[in-house]
């Protein structure tokens, strides 16, 4: 009469509950709007805010010598793209107040009797004031400032020696430095791919803790686990819903970041496909584990925030480079997936770079999906319903209302 | 099986020094409809939970369907139907798709989804409402439906955990008649409830308190034998100071609220009014009402939990 229980195929459960997940997402449009389109409104926020470069700080320059040479000098700093000439002072007192409001970034001070000191090839001084408030800003603008001094001294020496007779004189050493897959430093190539994975980490981690949980507490768990459905069936037909939207998700992200910030894919396609896979599997694997462990929609949310937002954004080499951070912080990062994904995604999308190159991430990937599905289905078999019941009114009268 | 659909043998559940679940035992008959009485707390849902193969015992045993719970979970899960009191249906999927779902997680072929599909909904009363949500549904029709859909693979025995919890007294009167037809189709319904007047349409009765089984038998049998001396209701003014009054004296043997008057049990009936009429008209309570009334399942439970806690401790 009833179903027989050895005679079902295996993951024959799987597919009533994937079609059900896919049939409450439908019904629900705001949770599809939130896996597609927040993180590609993340993407453009992050975009356009997230911006390392610095360009056209406000600059004030203090000519106190006032000859031809003073005002070659300071014309080096405002022809540049990086500063604009904003205020030009007479007297140095004055740099303080235009700092302190803010109305510059960056201040030159040259002395009375440069002029003079260059033509007699003497040893002269300039002071560059920085705000250093904001100490990213005035560390790259100072090393911009250096390097036009630099120059600008290297073409006084030979001007000096040219003067003194050497003519034709060849400096002993000359750098000259190329940048390699991102050759205008843009910020952006750099920060797509680490918000990729901070997006679909985030995303797929709190989907997922809350289909479980939001079952949980309206009691369809319980249905659900008194049928001959098996866990591992469950897990399968929960998990490839949210699997699939998220890495619908992580191909809008890239087309977004390819349009809008021309971040390309300079390398395989299958494998970029390969390691969201792993990835989205692991966050998946995450998710599901929150929710064995979260009793309720609000704190499964918080753990969710708590374990992706802030690893990923900090830890992961998104933002902060991870061999800056204290050795104890860089020790924990390497139990962070997104620090791995990261390494594979800058690979294969800026440098184009195969398998070879980023072996031991992919490895490290494929370890953390295997062990948090697997930590997840055993916690669901096991405690998916074990919860101790509430000690409720013992000895209380047996009637009814 | 000799006629049980379910045999449950020294079942015990401890949650660290917690017991929910004592030493629990009895048969239930094929095709009865057998209702397990208890407080919120006293240990039914556990035991429901661990028949269903949820939840694994401590110690015991018990088969259900032929099968060990403990041995065979999932073939105990093919031969049961669960409806608890939460009618755990999805909202947000419509009265079809609900249907469409569990019969697909009990592996039902398309075939017989197709013809179990009107069965259920002609039985829930929702015949013509398929497309409709099911959040927007009356809790009797929720309830109906939940339990359709936990009858989509006709199993054996159906557990029925607080079936008619926030239904009104008409649905949960047609529920009843339902269970009544399942029970002459031979299905087993396994249910527990905390309205003893539903307790009324039970073949069999088990009464739960503190995790223990506090007494058995059928509704008559409970009643006929549990309170054997006279028992008189008492309607009065002032009752919760006549109950205060009458629980200092010796001759007291039964004694409960029930709303706006008491139930008070004495040794015999003529000496029994006498004294409970004068005891309170010297307390200056007037007596509106002095019946001698058959004891209900209500004075058959109170009068079997008291028993048990008056008992001296055993240690648990």
């Amino acid at each position: 009469m009833s179903a027989e229980p050895g005679g079902r195929p295996f993951l024959a459960g799987v597919r009533p509950v994937i079609r059900k997940e896919f049939r409450q997402i439908r019904r629900d449009p705001r949770s599809l709007i939130f896996l597609l389109c927040i993180p590609a409104f993340l993407l453009l926020v992050y975009g356009y805010a997230l911006n390392f470069d610095v360009k056209h700080v406000p600059l004030a320059v203090c000519d106190l010598d006032g000859t031809q040479a003073s005002r070659d000098f300071s014309a080096r700093f405002s022809a540049t793209e990086y500063f604009d000439l904003r205020h030009r002072l007479s007297d140095a007192r004055d740099v303080d107040a235009l700092l302190g409001r803010e109305a510059v970034g960056i201040a030159l001070i040259i002395p009375r009797g440069f002029g003079d000191d260059l033509a007699a090839g003497r040893e002269t001084k300039v002071q560059a004031v920085v705000d250093g408030a904001s100490a990213m800003t005035a560390t790259t603008a100072a090393g911009y400032i250096g390097a036009i001094i630099q120059s600008e001294t290297m073409r006084f020496t030979l001007e000096v020696l040219e003067r003194r007779g050497r003519s034709r004189f060849e400096p002993p050493l000359a750098v000259e430095t190329r940048v390699w897959y991102n050759p205008e430093l843009r910020s952006a190539l750099f920060l797509v791919p680490g918000l990729m994975a901070f997006i679909l980490m985030v995303i797929v981690v709190i989907s997922t803790a809350f289909s479980v949980v939001r079952e949980r507490e309206r009691g369809t768990m319980e249905q659900i686990l008194v049928s001959p459905v098996r866990p591992a069936e469950l897990v399968v037909g929960k998990t490839v819903p949210y699997f699939l939207i998220s890495l619908a998700s992580a191909h809008i992200v890239l087309l977004l970041g390819f349009l809008l910030f021309g971040v390309p894919i300079r390398g395989n396609y299958l494998l970029l496909l390969l390691t969201m896979t792993l990835f989205l599997t692991g966050g998946l694997g995450q998710g599901l584990f929150i929710s064995t462990v979260a009793r309720s929609q609000q704190v499964s949310f918080l753990i969710s925030i708590l374990t992706t937002v802030l690893p990923t954004f900090v830890l992961s080499g998104f933002v902060f480079p991870i061999r800056n951070m204290p050795v104890a912080i860089q020790v924990f990062s390497y139990l962070i997936p997104a620090r791995y994904f990261l390494v594979t995604l800058r690979a294969i999308m800026l440098k184009g770079t195969g398998l070879g190159a980023f072996g031991k991430e992919v490895f490290f990937l494929a370890a953390f999906a295997a062990v948090s599905i697997a930590v997840s289905m055993m916690r669901l078999r096991r405690s998916g319903l074990e919860e101790r019941p509430r000690r409720l009114g013992r000895g209380r009268r047996g009637a009814g209302s | 099986m000799n006629g049980n659909s379910i045999e449950v043998h020294g079942l015990s559940k401890r949650f660290g020094a917690f017991t929910a679940v004592d030493d629990v035992s009895f048969d239930v008959r094929r095709g009865s409809i057998f209702g397990f009485l208890g407080a919120n707390g006293a240990g039914k849902s556990t035991v429901i939970r661990m028949l269903c193969a949820l939840l694994d015992p401590t110690s015991g045993t018990a088969v259900v369907g032929g099968h060990d719970i403990r041995r065979e979970p999932e073939a105990v899960k093919a031969s049961i139907g669960y409806m608890s009191q939460k009618f755990s249906l999805y909202g947000d999927l419509t009265v079809a798709e609900n249907i469409a779902f569990f019969g697909g997680i009990y592996g039902l072929p398309k075939a017989r989804l197709r013809e179990a599909m009107p069965r259920v909904l002609e039985m829930a009363g929702l015949r013509g409402r398929e497309r409709t949500l099911a959040r927007g549904l009356a809790q009797g029709w929720k309830q109906r439906l939940a339990l359709g859909c936990a009858l989509l693979h006709r199993p054996e025995i159906v557990f029925l955990d607080e079936p008619t919890g926030g239904v009104d007294p008409v649905s949960r009167r047609a529920f009843w008649d339902l269970i009544n037809g399942l029970s002459e189709e031979g299905v087993t319904v396994f249910v527990t409830t905390h309205y003893l007047d539903e307790a009324e349409y039970c073949n069999d009765l088990r009464l739960i308190h503190a995790g223990r089984l506090v007494g058995g038998g059928s509704p008559q049998e409970l009643k006929r034998t549990t309170i054997r001396h006279p028992l008189l209701e008492v309607e009065c003014d002032r009752v919760v100071d006549a109950l205060e009054l009458l629980q200092r004296e010796p001759w007291v043997r039964e004694l409960s609220i029930f709303g706006t008057y008491l139930h008070v049990g004495v040794e015999e009936e003529a000496e029994g009014r006498k004294l409970v009429a004068g005891r309170l008209a010297a307390a200056g309570i007037t007596v509106s009402r002095l019946d001698r009334i058959a004891p209900s399942l209500e004075d058959v439970f109170i009068h079997k939990i008291e028993a048990q806690t008056k008992e001296p401790e055993r240690e648990r």
